[in-house]
């Protein structure tokens, strides 16, 4: 169905080539998993498929892509639209007329299918993903789990025999991932539709995979089945690295699979002590728990929509806390009113006795920092030089640290002269976190931090977050990560429709809900493990492999 | 295409709702701002603006272009309030000594070449009417043009262009949704800003908020036109390089023909003889390009707008007035026109009046608009008050499109 022979894609004024050498096949109704960690290319191999690379990005491209017969260098993009259907990272900006129906019908219309077939395809394709209620619904108004299920149908209505999906869960939480994968797996196994998904959480979608295709740093592409490709990968999700910590064979993809191999493990176990709440590199600088931040009956609403519904809520020094819940829960309008910048109808916030949105913007940072869910947002100088000269006039002479030490704590020797828009995601976060803590504030808030962090990116980002809770900040974390969530909190909150629904100990939040249990923790229940690190703590690495359950002592 | 069945229109004892086709609409507000601009009786204008008034509130939908039809509305207040002022501080009236003086502004003596402007003066009733009633009449062409598009939606009523100038309406489609994303990226990163200690105000602070703001913009279009282009948009079809050439050739022509036609009609010192011809001409290769130019055009419609019963009964009643008033027929020229000079109470000719009544017959002829099942939209964080919200997903986006950073 899709065939590369030799593809090399270099671009313009690019020091090498971003895929190099890449011969690849796959073949009608399978669905292709591409994994690699952060900045390599594999959106660019997407890309490929239709045309859009080269014929919209520009660079060179050296071999040969042909899609169900046609070859790409001959085909731009729009006269390949009835074979290959793209859905991007973000549906909004990809949508261009306004409701659910007519987004359906747009391709169809470029492809001047009848009126009647078209009538009868949307038909169709709003019952296959379960969207038909939302038919006359202003595209804008649709939560992002619909968003993307629409953006899925808008191009399966041209009846595409491929279908290429570039990180269609990343802005999701649990179950709405779910809800797409499920639409997806659907269109693969009763259609026959060809998928060629990129996903930095392969936790949520290994299990589906036929094969996977892995794109390394240096631009070379290796393929294989799920289970021998995952033994190897740099990447891999919490279930594959205890498959392999434990040296299970074959490699179990699913919680399901993994669990029939657990009983070992699970037997060893039991006749330990409970793990550690969580992974801690330093003892906390002060003492833990003393009280930095108390709000009351928090409201926050606009217009008739309550977005925060008097929520309560105590932070203690030293502390990290996940705030989760779905899409549209009122997470980030909690954060935002905590800072004081967002608005807040009702109810009283105070640090240190103050209340952070009485002060000037200068003086609240100093007490709640916050990195907005697009960091970009707070960049907006030529070179990073210039970036940390002015973030160290905003701070004030009083800062102990500038910021180019804080950020190289982060991350450490990012070139002086690079713009800030050419930083990688993980790079422009660090940016950002050290640009707020330079005002050294007392709580931090971080609004969707692992969104487009591969999993080493979020491994250092949890030894940031530990490293701040060390020094006795409080931080509070808002997303849908379940697995960063398992290794990087000790305090967990859920919200629904502006509620709190549960709060407390990240073990016990977690482990109690299904949507919202990591994988390691549905392997080994009922033992309460989170992280593949909390077994490796409790047993060494010799014993956890051992096949055969030993007697204990 | 099978037959349709017919489950629309006036012979249903129960109207079911369905948006009117947008050209409908449009034909149906032209007709009464053609009545508009023949008349400065106030009277017949303000049963004209009632008019409007009664088919907005019976026909609207919920949307949001449709909620527009205030902001006409202030606007046209302002074009009256302008209209007024500017008579009374520039048009002083010379004969004042005939007319009703209200009171004098301070004269300002202006030099000799610009003879025939003077500012200040006395500020007569005569001179003040007149104005009130020129501004009366434009307001009422705004409020005219409002009342199409809060009635009918713009962006379907683009989709009727003829298929050669499709490009042109996606273009104006597409541009018409860049302001509000606009607004939005402002205000989120001005909110951001705050989280860095700035103020927000001020030249340094335009920066802050300017650079981010036209980054994210123009990452937004680069991916719009990506998707734009992996969906088929702009796909050749079968069309020649000839053909494409014959097109332009006789779009640019007709176009030339149509201005010097117009010109003709308008301007008296142009003979008769050279306009008509011009006009004619014109039309016709315009008309010919865009056959020409629509046979290469491969693309369907999705549920195109029916023009039935409905839509037959709005035009037609928007038509009336304009007939009757372009016409002239059943009424005195100077009842419709009342004079200022010597002051009048404007009267209401009859048949005038009738005719612009039989436009409020829109209010019942066309079916009620379709209001869809409103939900609560789901809202998180004042980064996204609408769900909206581009930076729910700018985080992964790679650095330029397509090109991972």
């Amino acid at each position: 169905m899709i065939d590369f022979d030799h593809v090399t894609v270099t671009y313009a004024d690019a020091a090498g080539p971003v895929l190099v050498d890449v011969s690849l096949h796959v073949p009608e109704g399978e669905l292709v998993l591409v994994v690699g960690p952060t900045g390599v290319g594999k959106s660019t191999l997407l890309g490929t498929v239709n045309g859009l690379v080269p014929h919209f990005t520009g660079g060179t491209l050296a071999g040969r892509v042909t899609v169900d017969g046609r070859d790409t260098r001959t085909h731009p993009p729009r006269e390949l639209a009835d074979v290959v259907g793209v859905v991007g990272q973000d549906p909004l900006s990809g949508f261009v007329t306004d409701t659910v129906e007519e987004e359906l019908a747009y391709s169809m219309e470029q492809l001047a299918v009848p009126p009647d077939v078209m009538r009868k395809r949307v038909e169709e394709t709003l019952d296959l993903l379960g969207i038909a209620e939302l038919r006359d619904r202003p595209l804008h108004q649709l939560s992002g789990g619909q968003q993307q299920r629409v953006a899925i149908g808008s191009v399966l209505t041209a009846h595409p025999r491929i279908l290429v999906l570039d990180e269609p869960t990343s802005a999701l939480d649990p179950t709405a991932a779910e809800e797409v994968l499920a639409a997806i797996t659907r269109l693969v196994h009763d259609l026959g539709v060809t998928v060629l998904l990129a996903e930095h959480r392969l936790e949520r979608v290994v299990q589906y995979a036929d094969r996977i295709v892995e794109v390394r740093a240096d631009g070379t592409v290796s393929d294989g089945p799920p289970a021998s490709m995952l033994a190897t990968t740099t990447v891999a999700p919490p279930v594959i690295e205890l498959g392999r910590l434990a040296r299970w064979d074959p490699l179990p993809l699913s919680v399901r699979d993994a669990r029939r191999h657990a009983g070992a493990l699970q037997a060893r176990l039991s006749g330990r002590p409970s793990p550690l709440p969580r992974h801690r590199s330093a003892a906390p600088a002060r003492a833990e728990g003393s009280l930095v931040l108390s709000a009351r009956n928090v409201v926050v609403r606009y217009g008739p929509v309550v977005a925060v519904r008097g929520v309560d809520l105590d932070l203690a020094s030293g502390q990290v806390t996940a705030v989760m819940g779905r899409n549209g829960s009122g997470k980030s309008s909690l954060l935002w009113a905590l800072q004081g910048s967002g608005p807040r109808q009702a109810g009283t916030v105070t640090v240190n006795g103050t209340d952070p949105a009485s002060l000037p913007p200068a003086k609240a940072r100093q007490l709640v920092g916050l990195v907005p869910q697009t960091p970009a947002d707070l960049l907006y100088l030529d070179t990073l030089a210039q970036e940390l000269a002015q973030a160290d006039r905003e701070a004030g002479g009083d800062a102990t640290l500038t910021v180019r030490e804080l950020l190289d704590r982060l991350a450490l020797g990012i070139d002086d002269n690079i713009h800030p828009r050419d930083l990688s995601e993980g790079q422009r976060l660090a940016l950002v976190l050290a640009i707020q803590l330079s005002a050294a504030p007392l709580i931090l808030l971080l609004d969707e931090p692992t969104r487009g962090l591969d999993y080493h990116a979020k491994r250092s980002l949890a030894g940031i977050v530990d490293l701040l809770a060390g020094e006795g900040r409080s931080v509070v974390i808002a997303t849908h990560d379940v697995e960063f969530v398992a290794s990087a909190a000790d305090r967990v909150i859920v919200m629904a429709a502006g509620d709190v629904v549960a709060d407390g100990a990240t073990a016990d939040v977690l482990v109690a809900s299904p949507a919202y249990a990591p994988q390691v923790a549905k392997i080994l229940a009922p033992l309460r493990y989170l992280t593949v690190d909390q077994v490796t703590a409790t047993l060494p690495v010799d014993q956890v492999s051992a096949t055969l359950p030993e007697a204990v002592p | 295409m099978t037959a349709r069945p017919r489950r629309w229109g006036l012979t249903d004892g129960r109207r079911v709702p369905r948006p009117l086709h947008p050209i409908a609409w449009w034909v149906w507000a032209l007709g009464l701002a053609t009545a508009a601009s023949r008349t400065s009786n106030p009277l017949l204008l303000g049963l004209l603006l009632g008019v409007l008034g009664v088919v907005i509130a019976n026909r609207r939908s919920d949307a949001p272009w449709a909620r527009a039809f205030k902001y006409y509305l202030y606007l046209a207040l302002t074009v009256v309030a302008i209209r007024v002022m500017f008579r009374s501080v520039f048009g002083g009236d010379i004969d004042a000594a005939t007319m009703h003086v209200w009171f004098r502004l301070p004269r300002v003596p202006l030099p000799s070449w610009a003879a025939g402007v003077q500012l200040g003066g006395p500020v007569t009733a005569e001179g003040t009417l007149s104005a009130l009633y020129d501004g009366l009449l434009l307001g009422t062409l705004v409020c005219c043009v409002g009342a199409a598009n809060a009635l009918a939606n713009p962006k379907r009523a683009l989709r009727v262009l003829p298929g050669a100038l499709y490009e042109l309406g996606v273009a104006v489609v597409v541009s018409l949704s860049v302001a509000p994303q606009l607004v939005e990226s402002v205000q989120r990163v001005r909110r951001a800003r705050k989280l860095r200690g700035g103020t927000g105000v001020g030249l340094h602070a335009l920066r802050e908020v300017a650079i981010p703001v036209l980054e994210d913009a123009l990452e937004r279009s680069l991916q719009l036109a990506a998707a734009m282009d992996s969906r088929g948009y702009g796909r050749t079809g079968r069309a020649s390089r000839r053909s494409r050439r014959v097109t332009g050739v006789l779009m640019i022509a007709g176009m030339c023909g149509l201005c010097v036609g117009a010109s003709g009609l308008l301007d008296p010192s142009v003979p008769r003889l050279m306009g008509l011809p011009a006009l004619a001409g014109g039309t016709l290769a315009c008309a010919a390009g865009l056959v020409i130019g629509g046979r290469r055009v491969q693309r369907s419609r999705y549920r195109p707008d029916p023009w039935a019963g409905a839509e037959w009964l709005v035009a037609l009643s928007g038509l009336v007035p304009a007939a009757v008033l372009v016409a002239g027929f059943g009424f005195s020229a100077g009842s419709v026109n009342p004079s200022t000079y010597p002051l009048v109470w404007p009267e209401l000719p009859a048949v005038p009046a009738l005719a612009i009544l039989v436009a409020a017959v829109a209010a019942i002829a066309a079916p009620p608009p379709t209001r869809p099942a409103r939900t609560q939209t789901q809202e998180e964080g004042p980064s996204r008050p609408k769900q909206s919200d581009p930076t729910a997903s700018a985080g992964e986006r790679p650095g330029r499109l397509g090109v991972p950073a």
